[in-house]
């Protein structure tokens, strides 16, 4: 099976139903996606596939397959934040941080989608990511300002 | 004399620290018994004795080194800040060695929001007295006194020349070690310049690029993935195990040792996999208590004898003062077991390498892990390495190092390093939780809001926060342990989240009872400025005499912990159909001089949305040694939907020493949504959590 991972093509040799998240993590190295909760309830291991936030936890690669599929290493461009990693980083928004990497891939999803969300809009689009150390007013606040940006 | 835990041994200290400046913050004494084997039964470290060692390189480059640990508490940028002001030198410049036994001075651990308070002022002082041996070294250089010397941007200059030498430089090849003495002049709080400012989390790009490694991401050549096989509910034990089928899948390793059984496998498909070809019985211990009958329990197998806590806790007789009271209230508050849930589950990855074992994990004990795993492999300490990555977040959770002991027992057996991450269910039902309790409070009250008696047991869940912060003439304050049927530990703010709910539940109803505002109530029965201050500017803020709608209801509670100050202020609505929303808080908080105000005010807003949850919906449901709601979609925490507008107040008390704010924060919020329900619809809610299934019932717990 081949997975289009940020660009790059990788030959997959695993069982078609194991999930996204353990061959990211496991076998490709990209541990940028976190395990949080293993049931699509936390968000932590939030990435895109064509553009449209998966949980990597319950998503078996098959249903990857033959996708583009992006995590939060693939964000950057030539050394370059992401507008959205900007405005995480301009708001010092994270605790602990384990959260990341989910809140900021639902992040670009969402802008990607409507690139000036309403709060209502953000609280909706967010609620499947959990920050137990409770840094989501920043997250709010960053989500705005990359809408501005 | 001073040693054993602390083990200031002398030759890690010198090699380590290479050639350069060292400041360490030990006594003296420390540095002569340095070459000593340490005694068994040595006196344990003094409270205020916490090592810290400052390294100033040939290169200039300056590290810290600490026992205490990053959990998001962000203290590696606070403490880089306290040591920059104090050094003159960028924060860029520093680099904080964290929770690495092999590197570090001892130290008790992460917790109890003493790093700011203790680390902090032993770093503040450590670096002082770097400075000030900087330009004595200076003044030796250009052969000059030092009173024109000043430290300025990691050089020394000398004001009358101009002249200029970096730090790196001045120690030319010695090595330099220096203790730090109390009495260093250190900088005072209103001249700050680079702590109190709001400076970015360090190395917050690792972060926000998914680029740090946190224990569950690491990786090492040859490693394999572990699996703990777990007993079907507590107290179970093993009767019989096949493990042939897992045994015989290709590449894995069955690890079996009495009743831990463990599979190692390549990968950890096939971990899991294995995990579930192993064919076990159990038998299971029948009638353990459940949710429905744990507070009659845990009342019942209280202690008997009356464990008050010293005579501070007694004073006068609460009966007589009851005699004086013109009105009476006892009852009784009913505290849920609830878990810390950090995002990281507990992770560890063990190695053995020529008979000294390394383990990476997310603790906040690393030196309590180092010894737990010496004592279970009958190890020397130093041939026992803990090293504690910045961690995804603990909340008191993660004293302990479960984990850890199950990777090193597995690697011991597979002679390769092996990684354990645990899964949620298993950080649900095998760490530990806040501890369930059962408060019951009498209090009597004269007319005009004087409290004549204040009578205060908790069963179980803990002494912390327990005494009352208010003025009484008449009090009798208790702590009596019980039995708990779950496993039962530390957690944010201790036990005070569920006393000082039970309390602040307490004072609002009296000041209902003699028809006075619940505010004007606290005020007129405390004798704390800072206190009074917090409520005041809470209240303030909040608009508490502001009009409000029907079915919308204000609140106010607070108290103190630790040096931190809280008052916190609550609206909620309560509608027809009895669903509760809470719409804003107002949290005033103030604890001493603030080193990083944004990450202040995130700690503070974090603490509000994680008490959010315990006061409203967080509850462990357990039956029979089993927990029923072992997983996220069964566990509700608190999410984006769920948070009220919250303002946060910082009160800055410059002419006051730092303390610590990870905790205090969680106190009020709990306390204040419930007098605000009170407020709206005269409910008073006596069981955390207070609305599990988002709306008012009067149900008893
Ligand atoms: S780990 Fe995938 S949603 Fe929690
Ligand atoms: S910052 Fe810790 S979980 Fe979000």
């Amino acid at each position: 099976m081949v997975l289009d991972v940020n660009g790059v093509k990788h030959q997959i040799t695993a069982d078609p139903d194991v999930a996204l998240l353990n061959v990211l993590r496991n076998q490709l190295g990209l541990t940028g996606s976190k395990y949080g909760c293993g049931e699509g309830a936390c968000g932590a291991c939030t990435v895109l596939v064509n553009g449209k936030p998966v949980h990597a936890c319950i998503t078996p690669i098959s249903n990857a397959a033959g996708k583009e599929i992006t995590t939060i290493e693939g964000l950057e461009g030539n050394g370059k934040l992401h507008a959205v990693q900007e405005a995480f980083l301009a708001v010092d928004v994270f605790q602990c941080s384990y959260c990341a990497s989910g809140m900021i891939m639902s992040a670009v999803a969402l802008l990607n989608s409507n690139s000036s969300p309403s709060e209502a809009a953000i609280l909706k689009a967010m609620n499947g990511n959990i920050c137990r150390c409770g840094t989501y007013p920043f997250i709010v606040k960053a989500i705005k300002l990359a809408s501005k940006s | 004399m001073y040693n054993a835990p602390l083990i200031f041994d002398r030759r890690k200290f010198l090699k380590l620290a290479g050639r350069g400046l060292v400041v360490a913050f030990v006594l003296k004494d420390y540095l002569s018994f340095a070459g000593e084997t340490p005694q068994p039964g040595s006196p344990m470290a003094p409270p205020g004795e916490v090592g810290a060692w400052i390294h100033i390189g040939e290169d200039g480059l300056t590290s810290v080194y600490t026992g205490k640990v990053e959990f998001g508490q962000n203290i590696r940028t606070s403490l880089s800040q306290i040591v920059a002001e104090e050094l003159k030198l960028p924060v860029s410049s520093i680099t904080m060695i964290m929770g690495d036994t092999d590197l570090v001075p001892y130290d008790a651990g992460t917790f109890g929001s003493r790093t700011t308070p203790q680390m902090g002022t032993q770093l503040r002082k450590a670096a002082v007295t770097a400075r000030e041996a900087l330009i004595e070294l200076a003044a030796k250089n250009w052969d000059v006194s030092i009173s024109g010397l000043i430290a300025e941007n990691g050089m020394i200059v000398n004001s009358a020349t101009g002249q200029r030498i970096g730090y790196g430089g001045l120690t030319k090849g010695q090595q330099i070690l220096r203790t730090i003495s109390d009495n260093v002049p250190v900088i005072v709080a209103k001249d700050w310049k680079v702590a109190g400012k709001s400076l970015p989390k360090v190395d917050g790009r690792l972060f926000i690029s998914g680029k740090h490694l946190y224990v569950s991401d690491m990786h090492v050549p040859d490693m394999l993935y572990g699996k703990v096989l777990r007993p079907p509910s507590y107290n179970a034990t093993l009767v019989t195990a096949d493990v042939s089928k897992a045994q015989a899948m290709p590449g894995v390793t069955v690890v079996q040792d009495g009743e831990f059984i463990g599979v190692v496998a390549p990968d950890v498909v096939a971990a899991g996999k294995g995990l579930q070809l192993i064919d076990a019985s159990w038998e299971e211990k029948t009638g353990q208590p459940s949710t429905a009958n744990i507070f009659d329990y845990l009342v019942k197998n209280a202690s008997g004898e009356n464990n008050e806590r010293g005579s501070e806790n007694t004073k006068g007789n609460v009966e007589m003062g009851l005699k004086e009271s013109d009105f009476q209230l006892s009852q009784t508050y009913h505290i849920n077991y609830i878990a810390h849930v950090p995002l990281e589950p507990r992770a560890a990855l063990a190695e053995w390498v020529d008979g000294k074992l390394t383990v990476w994990t997310g603790t906040q004990r690393p030196f309590g892990v180092q010894d737990d795993l010496a004592v279970f492999f009958k190890l020397n300490k130093e041939k026992v390495r803990v090293i504690v990555p910045d961690t995804g977040s603990g909340y008191g959770g993660k004293h302990s190092g479960e984990a850890a002991v199950e990777a090193a027992r597995l690697a011991q057996v597979v002679k390769k390093p092996v990684k354990i991450v645990w899964t949620r269910e298993e950080e649900f039902t095998w760490a530990y939780f806040r501890p369930a309790g059962v408060i019951k409070a009498t209090a009597g009250v004269k007319k005009d809001g004087t409290i004549t008696s204040w009578k205060f047991v908790n069963y179980n869940s803990g002494s912390a926060g327990l005494d009352t912060q208010y003025t009484t003439s008449n009090k009798q304050i208790a702590h009596l342990p019980s039995k708990t049927p779950l496993r039962q530990g530390s957690y944010r703010a201790l036990a005070s989240t569920g006393n000082v709910f039970a309390r602040e539940c307490h004072m609002t109803d009296l000041a209902r009872l003699i028809k006075m505002d619940q505010l004007d109530f606290r005020l007129k029965n405390m004798d704390d400025d800072r206190f009074k201050a917090v409520l005041q500017a809470a209240a303030k803020a909040f608009r508490w005499n502001g009009p409000k709608a029907s079915g919308h209801g204000y609140g106010i509670a607070g108290g103190f912990e630790k040096g931190g100050h809280v008052a916190t202020c609550a609206e909620v609505l309560v509608n027809e159909d009895k669903e509760v929303k809470v719409l804003r808080v107002t949290q005033a908080f103030e604890c001493g001089a603030i080193v990083n105000p944004h990450h202040l005010e995130n700690q503070i807003m974090g603490a509000i949305i994680q008490g959010l949850g315990g006061a409203l919906f967080e509850k462990i449901d357990f039956s029979s040694g089993k927990i029923l709601n072992s997983s996220l979609s069964a566990y509700r925490v608190p999410r984006f939907s769920d948070v009220p507008k919250i303002e946060v107040l910082l009160i800055n008390r410059e002419d006051l020493p730092s303390a610590g704010a990870g905790e205090a924060g969680i106190i009020g919020i709990a306390p204040a949504i419930r007098n605000a329900i009170l407020d709206a619809t005269g409910t008073g809610l006596t069981v955390l959590p207070m609305i599990p299934n988002g709306t008012l019932t009067t149900d008893k717990y």
